[in-house]
C-alpha cells in the first residue's frame, strides 16, 4: 500500500474519531438538568433567553442541534458568553489564550526530554551501580508528587523565599523574552517533572536493552567512542517507546497545564475554563471542552504519523 | 515480540527475564494450579519479589490512611472546629506545640484538617476506581473472550472515551451534572466520584481485554471449553484470577492518580466542595494556595504530604505486584 493511501486512511479515521468526540461532547451537555438558557443566563430578560434558545435550537432534537452547533464551531464560531448587558464571542478568548497553553505545553514536553535523554544514558550506562539505582529511586519518588504540589513548593521557595523567579504572573513572548521565559520557567517545570521521570525510566530500561546487541559490541570493537555509540547507535532503536509515551502523555499534559495555569494565574484556556465554571457559561464550556478535545485528537494523530518516521518497521506494517 | 517489546514498561530489575511470560506454557503444574486455586495471592514470595521494608512501610501507611478515613475522631490533637486565638494573635502560624503541622488563617489545627480530608478524598478515588474496575473490568472481559463485533464496539467506545484527556472529561461531567447552585454535598461528592469512575472504566477495560485475550487463548481454557464448561464458569474460574493481578496492579496505581485528580478538580472549582466542616485534601490545597504567596505555605503543605505519601506507597505496591506477577501494561 502507497504511503499516501495510508496517510488518507489514517485522515478518514481521524475525521470520525474527531465526530465521536464531539458528538459525545454535545450529548453530554444536552444531559444538563434544567433549562440551558435559564442556567447560562440566570439574570437575563426573557427576551435574551428566546434569542439564545434561538440560537442553540433548543426546541429542536439533540442531532438537529449538534449539526448545527458542529457546523458553527468548524467555521470558528465557538458560541458566546453571555454576561448581563452583553454578549461577546468566545474565540477571542481563546485566540489569546490559547497561545499560553501551547507554550506551556511546548515549554515542558521539550524540558521534560531535554532532561529525561542526558538522564536516561547516564543511567542506562551505569546500569546496577549505587549511582544508577540513585536516580531511579528519585524518579519513582517524583512519579508520586502531583504537578500541582510541586508547582505549589516551587513558588514559595524560588518565588516567595528565595524571589529567584516570579511566582505568579504572565509575560507575552513579544513583550519581553527574558522575562517571558521567567514568568515560564517554574510552571513549565512543574508541568515536566512527573514526564521525567516516566520518560527517563521508559528510555533506561530500553538502552539497556539494546546496549546487550550484537550490533553495539561490532561499533564498540571497532574503537568508536563510547559516547558516540550511546548516542549516535544505540539511542535511535532505543527512543520508540519513548516518542509513544511522549504522545499517549500530551493527554496528562493538558490536564495539568490546565491546573499549573490556575496556580501560577497564567492566562490560558485553563483559567478561561475554571472562569467559565464559576460563571456558569455552559454554551462557552462545550466549545472550550471541545476545543481542548479536538486538539488532543490531533496531537495523537501526529505522533502516530511521527513514528512511522523515525522506525521503517512501523512504515511497512 | 516487537510489539510487546514497544508496550513495556520499565523493570527495576534487570535480571528480569524477558521469557518469564512464557513459564505457565513451560510448566503445565503451575497453570492448572493457577486454574483452580482463584486467586493466587497469597503465593511464597521468590526472595527478590519480596515485599521489602519499603513495602512494609507502605502497608503501614495506608493502613493509618484507611483509619484517617474511617475513624478521624481517634487521632490526638484538636478538634475540626477548634480555633486557636492566641496562635493568630501571636501570627505564629508554621508548626508548635498543639498543632504539628501549624495552623491555617482562621486558626484551625492543619494536621486536624488533614486526616478529616481524608475520608472525602478516599471516598472519591476508591469508590471512583471501584466502579470502573467492576464495569471496566466486565467490559473488557467480554471484549476480550468473546472477541467478534462486540469487542470491536466496546474498543471503540473505549477510545472515543481516551480520546478526551481525562481531567477534561471529568470536568466536564461534574460540570454538568453537579454544579447547579444549591446542588448538595453528597450529591457532589457522589458525581465527582462517579465522574472519576467514568473517565477509569476505558484504561481498566482495555488493560483487562488485552490480558483476557492472550489468556482465553490457553489450553486450561480451551480444556474447559471441551468439558462443556458454560462460559460465565470459565471466565469466572479460568479467566479472571490470571487477568485479575494486572487489574489490580492499575487499580492501585488508578486509586493514586485518582487521589491526585480530586486535587485538580478542587482548583478548578469542581471538587468535593470545600468549607469549614467538609474538607478534601484537594480542596484544602485548592482554597490554602493563596495563602502560601502570603508567606505562609503550611496549609498547602499537609495536604500535600499526604497526598504524596499515599499515592508513593500505592505506586510501589502496584510495582510489587508487577514484579511478582510479571505483568505487562499491554499484551497486545
Amino acid at each position: 500500500m502507497s504511503r499516501l493511501a495510508t496517510i488518507g486512511r489514517r485522515l478518514g479515521q481521524l475525521i470520525v474519531v474527531l465526530v465521536l468526540v464531539t458528538a459525545l461532547n454535545a450529548l453530554l451537555f444536552s444531559m444538563l438538568p434544567g433549562d440551558l438558557a435559564e442556567v447560562n443566563i440566570p439574570f437575563g430578560s426573557d427576551a435574551q433567553r428566546e434569542a439564545l434558545r434561538e440560537d442553540l435550537g433548543l426546541n429542536e432534537p439533540v442531532y438537529v442541534q449538534y449539526g448545527r452547533w458542529l457546523g458553527n464551531f468548524v467555521k470558528g464560531d465557538f458560541g458566546s458568553y453571555y454576561r448581563q448587558g452583553n454578549v461577546t464571542p468566545v474565540l477571542e478568548r481563546v485566540k489569546s489564550t490559547a497561545p499560553v497553553s501551547i507554550q506551556l505545553m511546548i515549554y515542558a514536553q521539550l524540558l521534560a526530554l531535554g532532561l529525561a535523554i542526558p538522564l536516561g544514558i547516564f543511567t542506562a550506562r551505569r546500569a546496577g551501580t549505587r549511582a544508577d539505582k540513585a536516580t531511579n529511586t528519585v524518579a519513582f519518588a517524583l512519579l508520586a508528587v502531583p504537578n500541582f504540589v510541586l508547582g505549589l513548593v516551587l513558588a514559595y521557595v524560588v518565588g516567595v523565599q528565595l524571589r529567584w523567579l516570579p511566582p505568579q504572573g504572565y509575560v507575552h513572548l513579544g513583550d519581553n523574552v527574558v522575562d517571558h521565559f521567567r514568568s515560564m520557567a517554574i510552571p513549565s517545570f512543574s508541568l515536566a517533572i512527573g514526564l521525567i521521570a516516566t520518560y527517563m525510566r521508559l528510555l533506561r530500561t530500553d538502552l539497556v536493552a539494546t546496549l546487550q546487541q550484537d550490533f553495539i559490541l561490532m561499533a564498540k570493537s571497532k574503537g568508536i567512542s563510547e559516547r558516540r555509540v550511546l548516542w549516535r547507535h544505540a539511542l535511535r532503536p532505543s527512543s520508540i517507546t519513548l516518542i509513544t509515551s511522549a504522545g499517549l502523555n500530551v493527554g496528562a499534559l493538558i490536564g495539568g497545564a490546565l491546573i499549573i495555569e490556575i496556580i501560577f494565574n497564567l492566562d490560558g484556556m485553563g483559567r478561561l475554563i475554571f472562569e467559565a465554571i464559576g460563571e456558569r457559561q455552559i454554551v462557552a464550556i462545550q466549545s472550550l471542552v471541545a476545543i481542548v478535545a479536538v486538539g488532543y485528537v490531533i496531537v495523537n494523530f501526529l505522533v502516530d504519523i511521527l513514528y512511522a518516521v523515525v522506525d521503517p518497521r512501523i512504515r511497512r506494517g | 515480540m516487537a510489539d510487546q517489546h514497544l508496550d513495556r514498561e520499565p523493570t527495576d530489575d534487570l535480571d528480569a527475564p524477558v521469557a518469564d511470560i512464557e513459564v505457565g506454557l513451560a510448566e503445565p503444574g503451575t497453570v492448572a494450579a493457577a486454574a483452580v486455586t482463584p486467586v493466587p495471592v497469597q503465593v511464597e514470595l521468590s526472595r527478590s519479589k519480596r515485599i521489602g521494608v519499603f513495602g512494609w512501610c507502605a502497608i503501614g501507611w495506608l493502613t493509618l490512611v484507611a483509619l484517617m478515613a474511617l475513624v478521624p475522631g481517634i487521632f490526638p490533637g484538636p478538634g475540626l472546629l477548634e480555633r486557636s486565638r492566641e496562635a493568630i494573635v501571636a501570627g505564629n502560624f508554621g508548626p508548635q506545640s498543639g498543632h504539628w503541622l501549624g495552623i491555617d488563617n482562621s486558626g484551625y489545627d492543619l494536621m486536624t484538617k488533614t486526616i478529616h480530608g481524608t475520608r472525602a478524598s478516599m471516598i472519591v478515588a476508591v469508590s471512583g476506581v471501584g466502579f470502573a474496575l467492576i464495569v471496566g473490568g466486565f467490559l473488557g472481559l467480554v471484549a476480550g473472550y468473546f472477541r467478534g463485533k462486540l469487542d470491536t464496539v466496546l474498543t471503540g467506545m473505549f477510545n472515543v472515551m481516551l480520546a478526551f484527556p481525562t481531567l477534561v472529561l471529568a470536568l466536564t461531567l461534574v460540570t454538568i451534572f453537579a454544579s447547579q447552585p444549591g446542588t448538595s454535598y453528597g450529591r457532589r461528592v457522589m458525581v465527582v466520584s462517579a465522574a472519576i469512575g467514568i473517565v477509569s472504566i476505558p484504561i481498566l477495560g482495555r488493560i483487562t481485554r488485552a490480558n483476557t485475550l492472550v489468556w482465553s487463548e490457553r489450553e486450561f481454557v480451551l480444556a474447559a471449553k471441551l468439558l462443556g464448561t458454560k462460559t460465565p464458569r470459565i471466565l469466572w474460574r479460568d479467566v479472571l484470577p490470571n487477568v485479575l493481578p494486572a487489574m489490580l496492579q492499575i487499580t492501585l496505581l488508578g486509586i493514586g492518580i485518582a487521589i491526585v485528580a480530586e486535587g485538580g478538580l478542587s482548583l478548578l472549582g469542581v471538587g468535593v466542595p470545600a468549607s469549614i466542616d467538609s474538607p478534601s485534601w484537594g480542596n484544602l490545597i485548592a482554597t490554602l494556595r493563596s495563602q502560601l504567596f502570603l508567606g505562609r505555605p503550611w496549609g498547602v503543605f499537609a495536604p500535600s504530604l499526604a497526598i504524596f505519601l499515599t499515592v508513593l506507597s500505592l505506586n510501589y505496591l502496584g510495582d510489587v505486584i508487577r514484579a511478582r506477577f510479571d505483568v505487562r501494561e499491554s499484551v497486545l
